[in-house]
């Protein structure tokens, strides 16, 4: 891209951009778009630092009010440039300006304003601003219930931070990626780096991740420090080439260490292509890391507070700190009028940068007796310093404009004298630092208050971490390097590595005091709540007032009052805001801060992505699909699929444009006048081996199994030791000490974690050995009159004669050559066989029966007409008549239940009283008056369909279908006290007002005394 | 998420272990008379407590054995893994099974045979 854009803009449209200094290329331009306008800046930009270039600061609409909004910081701390980059589907809202590095083309826009940022309807809540106070989102949920509809649409859209994407899937690509290492570092400024120093040193595998693009933190921003004689970025230069050299450390800019839970388990996400404007396809968007470390350094460094004062939130107000970075690090002198309004003595820094870059200064200091280094300089330079003073009121559009200046009080609590109107186009405000404690309190490391610096900061820690430099209230540089060094070397050896002390490098900056004046919130001289909005947290739009209400209406607690009022809640978690809010809300109470405590912070540091959480957990890989080894025969056949547990399992077969009442009619009527094919592969297998292996099953099965004959297979019903049934399926006795059971298809994997947490927790003296074999075998099911003729015609090598191979036997035997286990058991009541091969001759077996079969009229058929077979028949699908809460008794199967074991899992809960109880909801057959009629699954049924309501319901249709055998429809039903119903009648309310008229009859439709079996 | 040393297999994180609840809660025999009230102790009463809490683990997606473990509930603090069928070892384990409601419940007593005594399995 050339020096000039498009739109002929050039290099003069930089306005604010100083001629020299910062660490952009001024030799590489930059084009860029923001609300549609394109504006220049330059490689090492951020889009906040090119918008300042450019004399932007109106960048955004507050979330409440839409008030208008401009950058007040330059990192991860700045709460109101939020802007929404990139476009369509690639486009991510809510996104700090202050930490979008520029890149060519870069486009983004401007959040919370209709129609556009400069007219914005929705400012119109700051004039109705009496309707949004502390609480109002709990107010309004006690307005009539019957309008709350209407005022959530109206809140909802006019409140709330950036749009996501619509109806579009993100298209970019996220990794994620675990790591371990001895000594994590979060934050590369002076104390992290030399942490990471000391811990690369003593040979530690060591990571040290910092959230900004290069190291060095805020010593980037200084033009008055040198480190070891150097500039701040000679000398991280130095530190980096150092470390970049140490095969054992990880370096890892614009990575945000946002998250530290129980045992050193910290999770990073690192932006790895954000910042380019062609993006690598190799290379994933963001990364995120999952990290377990031994120990950590925690370096994350401090925030300045802002002042609370009237009108602190006009665009042109700006941390003191943020301005200094600005101008020394960016190159940009954001304002060219200014008043520096400060409590203590760091602003005076940022008066003399803004002095040397030709800006007008004055400043305004809270504190009456001024002293030290950095006053004299100021007044040397013949800058105007207003001593007790106070900037009562900031006024101005959607820019500050001017500022009424006066004498006050100690705590700023009552203006002296009348005020003075300056005009100005920047204030710069420095209400003192907070140590970035988020990380050590995410850890649930205790924080302690300072009297002298006015903050809270690391006291003890709960995880194996150490905390070091701004972070941990160690502000002045030279002594942040040496707490820096001092934190290395002890996570280094605390990790079992030895290390000198080593000393620290000579830093030579300003000398200065680092303690601010306690003065929480500056009079404007009205009374309370009157004049201009005194912002302490510009992110959820809490005003001083709102707390102080919070206070007045009863709240004490200060978790009570974060939420009433989301003072230091949502993305930003009281970066800026968190001590002002705390100290106004302890003078409210007439208590002291440290008596009031501070709230939990909570993970996220910074939002991140949801994308890096999914990483390529996503689409086809979101979760496994099993297949089974006929599946490409029922793909190819036309199947229709449905998904049980992670099966794809095929539903129906429907030819020549059947619907699937059509299809699944056809597959049920053949399986009861041919034959019928189901791939039952999918049915969990386990192989269960061991000397006690009989004992073990009959303490799991409600029935007995010591006498199971080898060869004999028995059906089983499983409870939960409550007594509910948890599972069924058919178990074989392979040999004497070696048994197949099979489960449902979704319980599989739970059955055999019960199994084994039986005999691993209750019963380690059985000698019992299980293993899952269902992907081992694939399984065809054929079922009907003619099975036994198609079996024959396939080549099987036994005798099927029913003297020969008896209902609910085993045998092994050859098909086509191939060994098989055939199991003579019926799902449908029809003569079937449960044909089990070796997994991959699956595929084989199914075409040879379907071939074999042809001639007979073999019919595949798929999971809905199983259903309708076994419900023809009364038998129950576990999951589906049964729902945890269903007892055998209640299933009519009290039949199953052995009357003489001592015990087995679930005897004891099924004496209990309330299990005899009589209005228990039990399994009965529903027989539509209307007899096509198919009842709705789901459907409750009641006694009196005119009863008004809520009426008594008496319980559920479990299972509903259109039986092509019975010739109606055929439904099955959980109801209180259904067997005492028996022959009677039950309604069933529709949604659409019509009610369906069914009479209760016994739970089977077809063949009622078992006559098919033996075809 | 915490950091889990299965007896077996090392160190290795939370997500390869399932929980499965309250340890030490003796399976009350079917032969052994206990009252409802009685055997809803070992069916449906379950601890919650804030610091001390014996628990049984499953490396679930590792080597699937069980194992217990004394953790603190506020701390997170896992203070001992000791096999099935075992007691805690450590001061604080040994405290908390020693004071556990449980020690002197019906329930608790009705899992051994009427007739003799067996050892219990820590299930
Ligand atoms: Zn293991």
């Amino acid at each position: 891209m050339s020096g000039t854009s498009l739109f002929g803009r050039g290099k003069k449209d930089q306005v604010s951009r100083a001629a020299s200094g910062g660490r952009v290329d001024r030799a590489r331009p930059l084009t860029f778009t923001f609300d549609g306008k394109s504006y220049q800046g330059y490689e090492g930009d951020t889009l906040a630092s090119a918008l300042l270039a450019n004399n932007i600061h109106l960048v955004g609409r507050s979330f409440k009010y839409h008030r208008p909004r401009g950058i007040i910081a330059v990192g991860s701390e700045e709460p109101n440039a939020l802007v929404r980059v990139g476009r369509g589907a690639k486009a991510e809202p809510n996104l700090r300006a202050t930490q979008v590095e520029l890149y060519d083309g870069l486009y983004a826009e401007s959040q919370n304003r209709f129609p556009s940022l400069k007219f914005d309807i929705g400012a119109v809540n700051s004039i109705l601003q009496r309707f949004f106070p502390a609480g109002f989102y709990y107010k309004t949920f006690m307005w009539p219930a019957s309008m709350w509809m209407t005022y959530e649409h109206v809140i909802r859209n006019a409140a709330g931070l950036g749009k996501v994407a619509d109806d579009h899937n993100d298209p970019d690509r996220y990794e994620k990626t675990n790591a371990h290492c001895d000594v994590l570092i979060a934050g590369g400024g002076v104390a992290g780096l030399m942490a990471a120093l000391q811990a690369g040193r003593s040979g530690a595998r060591v990571i040290l991740a910092d959230e900004q693009n290069e190291f060095g933190g805020w010593l980037l921003g200084e033009s008055d420090t040198t480190i070891d004689g150097k500039t701040p970025a000679d000398w991280v230069a130095g530190v980096v080439a150092e470390l970049e050299a140490m095969p054992e450390v990880t370096l890892l800019p614009r990575t945000t260490v946002f998250g530290y839970m129980d045992h050193n388990y910290i999770t990073l996400t690192e932006r790895v292509t954000d910042h380019l404007g062609e993006r690598p396809v190799h290379l994933p968007r963001q990364r995120m890391w999952k990290v377990r470390a031994g120990q950590t350094v925690l370096a994350q460094g401090a925030h300045e507070r802002p002042l609370v004062f009237s009108g602190n939130d006009l665009p042109g107000v700006m941390l003191s700190g943020a301005v200094r970075s600005y101008i020394n690090r960016y190159g940009v002198v954001p304002g060219n009028r200014t008043v520096v309004f400060t409590n203590n003595d760091d602003a005076y820094r940022t008066a003399l940068a803004l002095h040397s870059a030709g800006a007008n200064v004055v400043v305004v200091d809270l504190r009456r007796d001024l002293k030290g280094e950095l006053v004299k300089a100021v007044r040397a330079a013949g800058i105007q310093v207003m001593s007790g003073s106070a900037v009562t009121i900031a006024a101005g559009t959607q820019r500050i404009a001017r500022v009424e200046i006066s004498p006050v009080n100690e705590g700023a609590t009552e203006v002296l004298d009348d005020p003075i109107h300056m005009d100005c186009d920047l204030l710069a405000m420095s209400g003192g630092l907070t140590p970035a404690v988020h990380l050590h309190s995410q850890a649930r490391g205790k924080l302690g208050w300072d009297e002298q610096l006015l903050c809270f900061k690391p006291t003890t820690v709960h995880e194996a971490s150490f905390n070091a430099g701004a972070g941990n209230g160690v502000f002045a540089a030279d002594k942040a390097i040496e707490n820096g060094m001092q934190a290395g070397t002890a996570a280094a050896r605390a990790a079992g590595f030895d290390i000198a002390d080593g000393s620290a490098p000579e830093v030579a900056a300003p000398a200065q005091s680092w303690r601010p004046l306690a003065a929480w919130k500056v009079t404007n001289g009205m009374g309370e709540g009157e004049g201009p909005k005194a912002f302490v947290d510009y992110q959820n739009d809490v005003t001083a007032s709102d707390v102080k209400l919070a206070v007045r209406e009863g709240y004490q607690s200060v978790e009570h009052v974060k939420r009433y009022t989301t003072l230091g809640m949502a993305t930003d978690q009281g970066k800026t805001s968190n001590i002002n809010g705390l100290a106004i809300l302890a003078e409210s109470l007439g208590n002291e801060i440290p008596q009031v405590g501070t709230t939990t912070f909570r993970m996220p540091y910074t939002p991140s992505g949801f994308g890096a959480i999914a990483g390529r957990d996503i689409g086809d890989l979101f979760d496994p699909v099993r297949l089974t080894r006929m599946d490409d025969w029922h793909r190819a056949n036309g199947a229709t699929f449905e998904h049980v547990g992670q099966w794809m399992r095929a539903w129906y077969y429907p030819k020549d444009g059947e619907t699937l009442r059509e299809a699944v009619d056809r597959e049920v009527l053949a399986a009861r006048t041919t034959a019928g094919l189901l791939d039952a592969s999918t049915l969990g297998k386990i192989d269960i081996q061991g000397p006690d292996a009989a004992e073990f099953l009959n303490r799991l099965y409600t029935n007995s199994w010591l006498k199971l004959g080898i060869g004999k297979c028995r059906y089983g019903l499983m409870l939960k030791d409550d007594g509910m049934v948890m599972d069924d399926g058919v178990t074989t006795r392979l040999g004497e000490n070696h048994f197949h059971m099979t489960t449902t298809t979704g319980g599989a994997a739970g059955v055999l974690d019960w199994m084994e947490e039986w005999l691993q927790t209750e019963w380690p003296e059985l000698k019992v050995y299980l293993t899952s074999v269902t992907e081992e075998w694939s399984v065809a099911t054929l079922s009907g009159p003619n099975a036994g003729k198609i079996l024959k015609a396939a080549g099987v090598d036994i005798s099927l004669d029913p003297v020969d191979f008896p209902f609910m036997a085993m045998r092994e035997a050859h098909i086509a050559g191939l060994p098989v286990r055939i199991f003579r058991i019926s799902f449908t009541g029809e003569l079937s066989y449960e044909i089990n091969i070796r997994a991959r001759h699956g595929l084989a077996l199914w075409t040879h029966l379907m071939k074999a079969g042809a001639e007979f009229g073999i019919t595949p058929y798929g999971t809905e007409a199983m259903h309708v077979l076994r419900a023809e028949k009364g038998f129950i699908i576990v999951g589906q008549e049964t729902d945890g809460s269903v007892t055998p008794q209640d299933l009519g199967m009290d039949w199953i239940v052995s009357k003489v074991k001592p015990d087995y899992i679930g005897k004891r809960a099924l004496d209990r009283a309330s299990m005899a109880a009589d209005n228990r909801k039990q399994l009965v057959g529903l027989r539509t008056k209307e007899r096509k009629q198919v009842i709705p699954e789901g459907a409750h049924a009641v006694l009196d369909p005119n009863q008004p309501m809520p009426m008594d319901m008496l319980g559920q249709v479990t299972s509903s279908y259109y039986s092509p055998n019975v010739g109606s429809s055929i439904a099955m039903a959980m109801l209180k006290g259904g067997r005492a119903l028996m022959g009677g009648t039950v309604y069933l309310p529709m949604l659409d007002g019509s009610v369906i008229e069914a009479e209760v009859v016994e739970p089977i439709f077809y063949d009622p005394k078992g006559e098919r079996i033996n075809g | 998420m915490l950091l889990i040393t299965c007896p077996h297999c090392g160190p290795r994180e939370e997500s390869e272990f399932s929980c499965g609840g309250e340890a030490h809660i003796a399976r009350p025999l079917a032969e052994n008379n206990l009252t409802d009230a009685e055997f809803a102790d070992y069916l449906f009463l379950r601890d919650n407590p804030k610091g001390m809490f014996l628990e049984r683990w499953r490396h679930a997606a590792g080597c699937r054995r069980w194992f217990n473990m004394a953790r603190d509930t506020v701390t997170h603090e896992i203070v001992e893994i000791y096999p099935m069928g075992n007691t805690p070892k450590s001061k604080a384990g040994k405290a908390a099974h020693a004071d556990s409601w449980r020690r002197d419940t019906a329930a608790e007593a009705a899992a051994k045979p009427a007739s003799k005594s067996r050892s219990k399995q820590g299930g």
